[in-house]
């Protein structure tokens, strides 16, 4: 089996601690090698995961968020799981996608980015919601590609 | 891990709103509650300068729909200013730079 190093964090499902998980994945994905714009990137999409668990889940009752961390040799696996209300992900995903010029402002949905955005900057999400919600993400490290794109702008020079 | 806010109203309904920190789930509801009465009110001009915002995500952009919402029915304007580049890349990831009105010609994060 592939080697990999596993965190979990387990913080009540309340708004207050999403900043302390987007600390803990900034630490994690600095100490793996990322690039800045990836760290943004990761801090973004597990916010918006963990913001959907305190929202939505529990609706007021107390409850837990886990966040489980993967680290691998090219990439980072995030796990956000809950155990609250489940919710319909084919009604969901429909709704996703980024305003288009034609969409009045008045039939704009104000919190229906957070998936949007995660698929957007995640290289890899998968959804599942049978008891509570789960939601898995990867990004990939790409360290080999920036070299490439060193050598490509020095020799068009 | 918090949010900053200060309201100067440098005329009569005109507004500046000067934002630092972060704006997450957490800190969304009170930045809300601090636009939605200048929003509100008819003929006003609101410039929010994000240049101390490190941080936003999808509960911010909320927040702005919802606050160009209410200025469209009073008939005032909102404008962004001074945006850092991650928070500006989140408007245009969106779609929502097209319907916001974002000035760049200042950017944020120095």
């Amino acid at each position: 089996m592939e080697p990999f190093d596993f965190i979990e964090i387990r913080v009540p499902a309340k708004a207050e601690y999403v900043g302390v998980v987007r600390l803990s994945t900034s630490g994690i994905a600095n100490r793996m090698g990322f690039s800045y714009e990836e760290i943004e990137d990761l801090k973004v999409a597990i916010s918006e995961a963990m913001s959907n668990a305190t929202t939505h889940a529990y609706d007021g009752k107390d409850g837990e968020v886990t966040i489980g961390y993967g680290l691998y040799q090219d990439r980072l696996e995030v796990m956000v799981a809950d155990r609250g209300e489940s919710f319909d992900l084919n009604q969901v995903k429909d709704g996703l996608g980024p305003y288009k010029e034609n969409q009045s402002v008045e039939d704009l949905r104000e919190g229906g980015f957070g998936l949007f955005l995660i698929e957007a900057l995640m290289d890899k999400v998968e959804i599942k919601s049978e008891y509570g919600v789960i939601v898995l993400m990867t990004k990939y490290l790409h360290e080999n590609e920036v070299d490439l794109d060193g050598d490509q702008i020095s020799t068009t020079q | 891990m918090n949010l900053d806010i200060k309201i100067e109203e440098e005329k009569d309904l005109t507004y500046e709103v000067f934002l630092a920190g972060e704006i997450d789930a957490y800190t969304a509801p009170k930045l809300k509650d601090a636009l939605m009465p200048l929003a509100e009110k008819d003929n006003a001009s609101i410039t929010v300068d994000l240049n101390r915002v490190n941080y936003m995500d999808s509960t911010g952009l909320g927040v702005f729909i919802s606050i160009l919402k209410a200025t469209k029915e009073h008939n005032s304007d909102l404008k962004l200013v001074s945006l850092q580049d991650r928070v500006k890349r989140l408007f245009e990831i969106t779609g929502l730079d097209s319907i916001i009105l974002i000035d760049s010609t200042v950017q944020g994060g120095n």
